[in-house]
């Protein structure tokens, strides 16, 4: 078991350093990530009923429904 | 003042189509190109001919580019449904959850892994295993977009369900109906096999580049052979689905078919117009198209397999067709807001703890109970009409749907005689001769793009004004948020994507001017 793992953490190990083209595209993933979750998923994108009980949210939806 | 007047519901939609349409510019490359890489993979499988690894490996090249760049884009889309859409999200949740974690957990991981081994294995595993992992890597992406589909399929035909009152959800009551309604069948069908029609052509036409050059000329000939067959198939399938979405679409959204025909009134043996120019959107405005150029029956024939068949217009079914069955808009209107006036009246009997009123109300909304059967047969379908405030609301901008719907027909039919010469020209060893006709397959790329952007433009501004057909009308299924929050996240996502779609075209010209390793 140990040994499959010892292999596949060569395998990623030595296809990320053999990368040329794809460090590049990688820094762009890892950069658009970041402004996905750490910038604009924290500051613009709050879930509108996350924080509330399955009961306050189904409360809430009600209240547009029957506005 | 320009922010006032787009108000959060119309900032949101226009967020949304943004995204969307950003997104759609990275899926359908990846969705096909994966599938052309997959096959001339297994031609250096069979062959053993280093030629086609080096080929192989030249199109993976540009296909990672469009992978990496475009990962993700769609997740951005389901901050959306969280943020602008909440009540959308809460009231369909377990609908359209189930096939967005279906996706997730299968096809996305089985995709990721994959494509680790195309990627980094060519040294490291065997040319079988290898090959598998190519497979599966094109059969994971087209998987993920099978559960998106499924997912927007339920939007346009809301099936497979029932309205739980208690938690003001709709439920899923068959997963199978859901899955594998004829609306997400077919919606799968033709998205997928039209990406496979962009992606040949974009083989086709970054060839022909080559070609033009006088550079990469096997390499050139030997691709186009592959794509333009592989491509042909797919022009011609995606024909075919095409044909069954619009017979679709006149059983389940009746006035998406009316509004992209800009039929106002309807008649049997209905003509298809080919060409037109549509003068307005108002339908009660007697003859709107100019210049038409009709195909006698074509569209009774096309939407119900007869000739004869009466096609409903705008007309018919916003004010009713009695002779014909077709309910009006305004008693659609008339039953949604009974519905309504059923829920306000369990709200407000919660909450002073009237036992015997929500008593009343649950046996309407239960289906077990005659009462409840009735109720939920012929009044909860029409709910979403009880928040409209005119029927003329139901109409859709059909000017945009006419010419949408023309753009995508006329582009796909050029492409099949684009793909078939293509293929002749190659086949008879001609192509590098009709420079003519490698100008035109380069050109063929971004109208292949406009075209399938068309399509999705049909599917969703033709469902307006729903959310979910019927159900819920996007100005109740959009929160209730500032729209300058709204307008201002709008804003950075057209920087942001602008940024992606030029780095992703830069890089992309880039490595095919490069072109593939030397031999």
């Amino acid at each position: 078991m140990k040994r499959v793992l010892l292999n596949v953490f060569y395998f990623y190990r030595d296809g990320f350093r053999e990368m040329t083209l794809g460090r590049s595209l990688w820094i762009i993933i890892l950069v658009k990530l970041f402004i996905m979750f750490a910038i604009l998923r924290v500051i613009f994108f709050p879930n509108q009923l996350a924080d509330k009980t399955e009961s306050e949210k189904a409360a809430t939806v009600m209240e547009q429904l029957t506005p | 003042m320009f922010t006032d007047y787009l108000q959060t519901v119309d900032w949101s939609r226009a967020q949304f189509a943004l995204t969307a349409i950003y997104h759609w510019f990275f899926v359908p490359l990846t969705l096909g190109l994966s599938v052309i890489i997959a096959i001339m993979e297994t031609l250096y499988y069979r062959t053993k001919d280093e030629f086609w690894l080096r080929t192989t490996k030249f199109w993976m090249r540009l296909f990672g580019v469009n992978f990496a760049i475009g990962v993700a884009t769609g997740i951005i889309l389901e901050f959306e449904f969280g943020t602008n859409w909440s009540n959308y999200s809460y009231f369909v949740g377990d609908i359209f959850g189930a096939p967005l974690a279906v996706e997730g957990i299968l096809a996305f991981f089985m995709e990721s892994t994959f494509i680790a081994v195309m990627f980094f294995g060519w040294k490291r595993v065997s040319k079988g295993f290898h090959l598998t992992a190519t497979w599966l890597t094109a059969i994971g992406a087209n998987l993920s977009a099978l559960w998106i589909l499924v997912a927007n399929a339920w939007m346009q035909y809301p099936t497979g369900c029932t309205f739980n009152l208690e938690t003001v959800r709709n439920e899923m009551t068959s997963f199978a109906a859901v899955a594998l309604s004829p609306v997400a069948v077919n919606k799968f069908t033709h998205t997928v096999t039209s990406s496979f029609t962009l992606a040949a052509l974009f083989v086709v036409g970054v060839s022909a580049w080559y070609l033009l050059k006088g550079r990469e000329t096997r390499l050139a000939k030997k691709s186009i052979k592959v794509a333009s067959a592989f491509g042909l198939v797919c022009a011609l399938l995606t024909a075919f689905t095409g044909d069954r979405s619009g017979a679709i679409i006149g059983r389940v959204q009746p006035m998406k078919l009316a509004a992209m025909e800009a039929l106002y009134e309807g008649r049997t043996n209905c003509p298809l117009t080919a060409f037109g120019l549509v003068c307005t959107d108002d339908y009660t405005n007697g003859e709107q198209t100019r210049m038409k150029v009709e195909i006698p029956s074509l569209l009774s024939l096309l939407t119900f397999r007869d000739a004869d068949a009466f096609v409903p217009g705008i007309r018919d079914l916003v004010e009713g067709n009695a002779e014909r069955g077709i309910m009006s808009t305004a008693e659609k209107m008339e039953r949604g807001k009974r519905v309504v006036a059923e829920l306000r009246r369990f709200k407000e009997a919660k909450a002073i703890n009237d036992i015997e009123e929500m008593t009343q109300v649950r046996k309407l909304f239960d289906v077990s109970t005659e009462e409840g059967s009735a109720f939920m047969k012929d009044y909860y379908p029409y709910l979403g009409y009880g928040y409209l405030s005119s029927p003329e609301e139901v109409v859709p901008h059909v000017p945009m749907l006419f010419y949408s719907f023309r753009l995508m027909v006329g582009a796909g039919t050029l492409f099949i005689l684009i793909l078939a010469l293509a293929w002749w020209f190659n086949h008879k060893n001609m192509m590098e001769k009709k420079r003519w006709f490698l100008h035109l397959t380069l050109w063929c790329i971004p109208l292949a793009y406009f075209a399938s952007q068309a399509g999705w433009v049909l599917a969703e501004v033709g469902r307006q004004p729903w959310a979910i057909q019927d159900l819920m009308p996007v100005g109740v299924a959009a929160s209730k948020i500032p729209s300058s929050s709204v307008s201002v996240t709008f804003f950075i996502f057209v920087v942001l994507f602008t940024a992606l779609l030029i780095t992703d075209i830069s890089i992309l010209v880039r490595q095919i001017k490069s072109g593939p390793e030397k031999e």
